[in-house]
């Protein structure tokens, strides 16, 4: 697995896309930074950054690769190799290239503007170790995507339409059914809602470091519990844990089953 | 002949209430180090009552420690502790009752129900006291300096924390409150009730229930105050209420759930504040008019100003906004294009509460700009026309 892993990643670093999206982030961070000179700030912009586009790379490239190698993909399989090695090291090739490229990307230009000085260093950590997380599901999610449709333009057409969807559909749903239900107690509801979309979730996560004082001003006992201990943020990073480990483990048993 | 009457555990005269007795006016009792149990030490002579390394008045729970009923009398000093707790009699630790030209000074006040109580006197000073209570409801707790239609005096430097309001004025004209620290009360940190031409400088409001409320007063001016952490439900750095002709400027509201609610408020000048990553900056809540917001910065908050209704009869004008995206091609430091602070999902927050959890997501952004291309829900004509493009100093 490891070899495949190495592979996957090196053919990644040579065909220069890693390079373009690490120089992507690093021009982006120094821009930011250049505009604002003012970290809070920039972190803010940052987050919807990484929000609305890491999710979107990871999703692209995902398809992209495993498509594009299908063909040494389907080498690999006629060797003595078990076939979860050969997927895992695949996908953890991709998602380890991204994710690298995204912190460096975006961790240089910070460090190098006083980081480290800055108090907004909790919650840049915060906000990189999320775009980490939504690399690699979003990442696992393409490459299930591409592993279950043959036909490439459907996948890429899945691909695209699961971003749009957990990126602002979803969230078009959750506030149309808050305001038709809001006759209701919806302060459960609207905390599980959220905990179903790694994108509403890692919102959440970034919010409890950034926006506490707003979501604090809500009347409930189940948010104050949830944005007012430490239970959200255990929550939060419990649940982008297992919405990580649930498309990895499809990815696994599907490919095991899968008659290429 | 003015003369130095002592008081020590071991001497001739062993309690308070005996110096006070046996003092003639102007005298100056000098208390020594020691515990003293007593309580209802009335003083009705012009006296000084100055305590030697922080003598210990203890009044065992039973009621009321010092009541002055005498112009000119000065309390220096003091540690006391232990006042009874009573729901029909608001006990305190000093209280000034009907007397004129007071000081009270470097007194300590521990376990206490109310700390200093002023009752109709006027012309003193409440200086340099240490106020710390231990309160846990609000039912049962009293306010740390409370002023009752007394006028003109001085509240200055003075630490309260861990009572119910930490300074309550009720009835109070002219008072000035300079450089008070108040934090970590049950209710306010400060709290005006039907006060008038009142001054309040350099005051710290941390951690309170709510940070200040003036409420029913007229011509108060907030100058350079700091408002932080003021979390929960229903709190807020400051709280308006039917407040008219007053001036709010230079002070710092950070980190509190809303900086600033109004409610009925008319004719205030805002100016050279500094909003901080507050939950809202501004809350209006309606029958708000004539108000000025200028020179104002405001930075990093969720949201900046928040209103329930389509009128708007208040004017922004020349303030920072973080949020701002605007350009300016003219260099004059001024954004070509105006900014408008209300954020359609302000509205809809308001309306549902719950909502607030797509609070930065892409799709609530994408509302927000299509209503600031073509304001529906949020009143048209409130808008900064002047925004800057760097922080007002």
């Amino acid at each position: 697995m490891l070899k495949i892993l190495k592979y996957s990643f090196y053919d990644l670093i040579r065909s220069r896309w890693s390079y373009v999206y690490f120089l992507f982030y690093l021009i982006l961070g120094f821009v930011l930074l250049f505009l604002n000179n003012d970290v809070s700030k920039a972190v803010i912009t940052l987050m919807n950054i990484i929000i609305i586009l890491v999710p979107l790379i990871g999703t692209i490239f995902g398809v992209m690769y495993f498509y594009n190698s299908k063909e040494f993909t389907e080498l690999l399989l006629a060797q003595p190799i078990k076939r979860s090695s050969i997927f895992l090291g695949q996908y953890l090739g991709v998602a380890g290239s991204l994710t690298m490229s995204l912190v460096l990307g975006l961790g240089i230009p910070f460090v190098l503007y006083g980081l480290f000085k800055s108090n907004a260093i909790f919650d840049f950590t915060l906000l990189l170790v999320t775009g980490a997380f939504l690399t690699m599901i979003f990442t696992a999610l393409s490459f299930n995507i591409a592993l279950s449709n043959e036909n490439k333009i459907k996948g890429f057409g899945y691909a695209v339409l699961l971003w749009l969807f957990l990126a602002v559909i979803y969230d078009g749903l959750f506030l149309m059914s808050l305001i038709i239900f809001k006759e209701y107690p919806l302060d459960s509801f609207s905390l599980v809602a959220s905990m179903f979309n790694p994108i509403d979730l890692s919102r959440t996560l970034i919010l409890l470091k950034l926006d506490i004082s707003a979501l604090l001003g809500y009347t409930g006992a189940v948010f104050k519990k949830f944005f007012g201990t430490n239970q959200g943020l255990i929550l939060s990073i419990f649940m982008l844990i297992l919405w990580t480990i649930l498309p990895i483990w499809r990815l696994v048993y599907t490919s095991k089953k899968k008659d290429f | 002949m003015q003369k130095t009457i002592t008081i020590c555990p071991g001497c001739e005269l062993k309690s308070i209430s005996q110096g006070v007795a046996i003092a003639s006016e102007f005298d100056t009792l000098l208390i020594k180090k020691g515990t003293y149990k007593e309580f209802n030490i009335r003083i009705d002579k012009p006296l000084t009552l100055l305590g030697e390394n922080y003598p210990v008045i203890d009044g065992e729970d039973q009621g009321e420690i010092i009541r002055i009923v005498s112009d000119n009398v000065t309390i220096d000093g003091l540690f006391i502790i232990n006042v009874g707790t009573s729901y029909t009699t608001d006990y305190a630790a000093i209280r000034v009752v009907k007397s004129e030209n007071f000081l009270i000074q470097n007194v300590v006040l521990e376990k206490l129900f109310f700390g200093i109580y002023l009752e109709k006197s006027n012309n003193g000073k409440v200086y340099n006291n240490k106020i710390i209570g231990d309160a846990v409801d609000e039912y049962n707790s009293g306010n740390g300096i409370q002023l009752w239609y007394s006028h003109n005096v001085e509240v200055d430097r003075n630490i309260v924390q861990g009572v119910r309001d930490g300074i309550y004025l009720e009835f109070s004209d002219k008072v000035i409150i300079n450089n008070n620290s108040s934090t970590n009360n049950l209710r306010f940190g400060l709290h005006f009730m039907f006060s008038n031409d009142d001054v309040y400088t350099n005051n710290t409001f941390e951690n309170n229930g709510a940070g200040v409320a003036v409420m029913f007063s007229k011509r108060i001016k907030m100058i350079g105050n700091i408002f932080r952490k003021n979390w929960g439900t229903a709190a807020f750095g400051m709280l308006l209420k039917e407040i008219n002709d007053a001036e709010i400027s230079g002070n710092t509201f950070e980190e509190n759930t809303i900086g600033i609610n109004i409610e009925g408020s008319n004719r205030i000048l805002y100016k050279n504040n500094d909003f901080i990553k507050n939950g809202w900056a501004v809350k209006v809540l309606g029958a708000c008019y004539a108000n000025t917001f200028t020179q104002n910065n405001f930075l990093y908050n969720s949201f900046d100003i928040s209103y329930n209704s389509r009128l708007n009869d208040n004017v922004f004008n020349q303030n920072y906004w973080s949020d701002y995206t605007g350009y300016d091609l003219d260099k004059n430091g001024v954004g070509d294009v105006p900014y408008r602070p209300v954020k359609l999902f302000s509205y809809i927050v308001n309306k549902t509460p719950e909502t607030i959890v797509l609070l930065r997501s892409l799709f609530m952004d994408i509302i927000d700009f299509s209503e600031k291309v073509s304001p529906v829900f949020t009143p048209d004509n409130l808008l900064d026309a002047n925004p800057l493009m760097k922080q007002a100093l």
